[in-house]
């Protein structure tokens, strides 16, 4: 008779089982990749001859050209004031609106229409939303300003939303019994419990507002991102550079503040 | 201490440093906010005029043009679509590695997690829609630009989401794997893996259905997909076509919402 030790050495141990559906799975995903890619005529031809236009092309974008540091400058300015503004108005609109949504504190037939409306607001790109401002009024810092506020209602108004229906109702029903009108158990009730999340959410659609004011200008909406597409047409490429590392520079200035801001309210 | 002394004492939720660093926060929101106001170019006009002519717009949109959708809308919907799986997949694809390079637990050299960290925050600031604009000049206008500036832009969010999730996993597994002399593989394999593989799983959902809002975008800089249609039909002033197009936008965006969130709770 086989003692245990010698069970266990000779046992074969299976250490990961075959997933026949997950295998199936990733089958039928090959199928598709493989028939997309030749879909989208992504060949390796195209690719290997685009390599040699793209080593030109990176000697052409070094090194940078700062030398229209005013234009670049100016472009940078608006592209930060459509960010700041357009977050305001989006906080300002957002808090009522996510308010409206919270399945826990409104009836169905209030939240309903109200997370539609968001969804509708996050479902196109901040930058599709600014081409259909520039047809309605005109070009300029107005449009990226409406367009980034409309984005910034549909992502803040989802996160605010789910951060209301996760706090505990122990305090709005106290806040509530003390006979406190609707506002203050609002203010009271549900504002001390989503304050800190909200001060997170909100920085982070200030960052991601930063990103998109520099590329709403492609379609006319003000910002450095029309100064960017311009030089790109004109092939005023170590322009270009210039404009592209700046925006860099601003975005990760903007991160860490907004990173700094977030450990302020944190404690 | 006496009773008294702890009753009269004045009992603060902050402290002094804390109450002034957000002061000093508040102060400085305020002051942008208004510096912004104040600079800004914009012709108070249009303000007033603004929801005039957005009325005005929607009305030249109805009804939405519903006969261009089978000819010219849903075969470029669906490129979007294809250069948006795509571009994840290839994005993931070259995410990973800089993914491992970068977790600190991983890979024990500083200089080679700083020099990864770099490539994932420089991808991660350079926009889709500036890296589409770079591979049409360099491989010419269609979807081949569009699928790379999905895939690059994508490295950045992915990669640095997997290494964090690879920082988040517990030591225990790896070090009783390099305990019985496991090779470099397959610590990798069984102990990191099936750590992160639902965090990895997770992202890599988010991402694609972040991509396919995106992809729709890369048509208006001539990189594929339905961008392109909506783009000519805004040239060419074809409000109800526009209104159409949005309409299909709307749908598959809403689709993949729902997709992802399927996909989410059945795998992880």
């Amino acid at each position: 008779m086989a003692t245990t030790a010698d069970r266990l050495l000779s046992a074969h141990v299976v250490i990961r089982p075959a997933n026949w559906p997950a295998r199936f799975a990733w089958l039928a995903f090959a199928v598709y990749f493989a028939y997309a890619v030749s879909h989208l005529e992504i060949t390796p031809a195209r690719f290997i001859a685009g390599l040699d236009y793209g080593y030109k092309f990176l000697t052409k974008l070094f090194p940078p050209d700062f030398q229209r540091w005013e234009l670049l400058l100016k472009g940078l300015k608006e592209s930060l004031e459509i960010a700041i503004i357009a977050s305001v108005l989006g906080l300002i609109i957002s808090l009522p609106v996510s308010l409206l949504a919270a399945r826990n504190l409104m009836p169905a037939w209030v939240t309903w229409p109200a997370r539609l409306l968001m969804v509708v607001c996050r479902s196109f790109h901040p930058v599709i939303i600014a081409i259909l401002f520039v047809k309605a009024v005109g070009f300029g810092a107005l449009a990226g300003i409406l367009a980034l506020t409309v984005a910034s209602l549909g992502f803040l108004g989802k996160l605010f939303t789910e951060a209301i229906e996760e706090i505990s109702l122990k305090q709005v029903e106290a806040v509530r019994a003390t006979g406190a009108p609707f506002m203050s158990v609002i203010a009271f009730g549900v504002a001390p419990q989503v304050f800190s999340r909200f001060i997170g959410f909100a920085s982070y659609e200030l960052d991601s507002n930063l990103r998109n004011s520099t590329m709403v200008g492609i379609v006319g909406a003000g910002g450095i991102g029309g100064t960017l597409f311009a030089a790109f047409q004109r092939f005023d490429y170590d322009f270009v550079c210039a404009i592209i590392l700046s925006i860099i520079g601003m975005i990760i200035v903007g991160e860490v503040l907004t990173n700094a801001v977030k450990k302020v309210f944190r404690a | 201490m006496s009773p008294s002394t702890l009753i009269d004492r004045e009992w603060t939720r902050y402290s002094t440093g804390e109450r002034a660093a957000r002061f000093l926060v508040y102060v400085a929101i305020v002051a942008a906010v208004v510096l912004s106001i104040r600079t800004v170019e914009v012709i108070p006009d249009f303000i007033l005029d603004a929801p005039e002519q957005v009325v005005d717009l929607l009305k030249r949109m109805w009804p939405p043009d519903v006969a261009s959708y089978p000819e010219e809308i849903h075969a470029a919907l669906l490129d979007s679509l294809h250069i948006a799986t795509v571009g994840t997949v290839l994005g993931v694809a070259m995410a990973l590695p800089f993914g491992f390079l970068a977790a600190r637990n991983v890979t024990p050299w500083p200089w080679l997690n700083w020099a990864a960290r770099l490539v994932l925050i420089s991808t991660r600031s350079i926009n889709t829609l500036v890296f589409a604009l770079f591979f049409v000049a360099v491989f010419g206008p269609g979807a081949l630009a569009g699928t790379l500036a999905i895939a690059f832009h994508s490295i950045g969010f992915v990669g640095r989401l997997f290494s964090e999730a690879l920082e988040n996993a517990s030591p225990g597994p790896i070090e009783a794997l390099r305990a019985a002399g496991a090779p470099g593989a397959s610590v990798i394999s069984f102990g990191y893996w099936p750590q992160v593989v639902p965090a990895f799983w997770s992202l890599v959902l988010f991402r694609w259905d972040i991509n396919v809002r995106e992809s729709i975008v890369l048509g208006l800089v001539g990189a594929g997909g339905v961008g392109m249609a909506l783009d000519n039909a805004l040239n060419l002033f074809q409000w109800t076509r526009v209104a159409m197009i949005l309409l299909a936008i709307l749908g598959v965006v809403v689709a993949a919402e729902v997709a992802v969130t399927y996909i989410r709770k059945k795998i992880i």
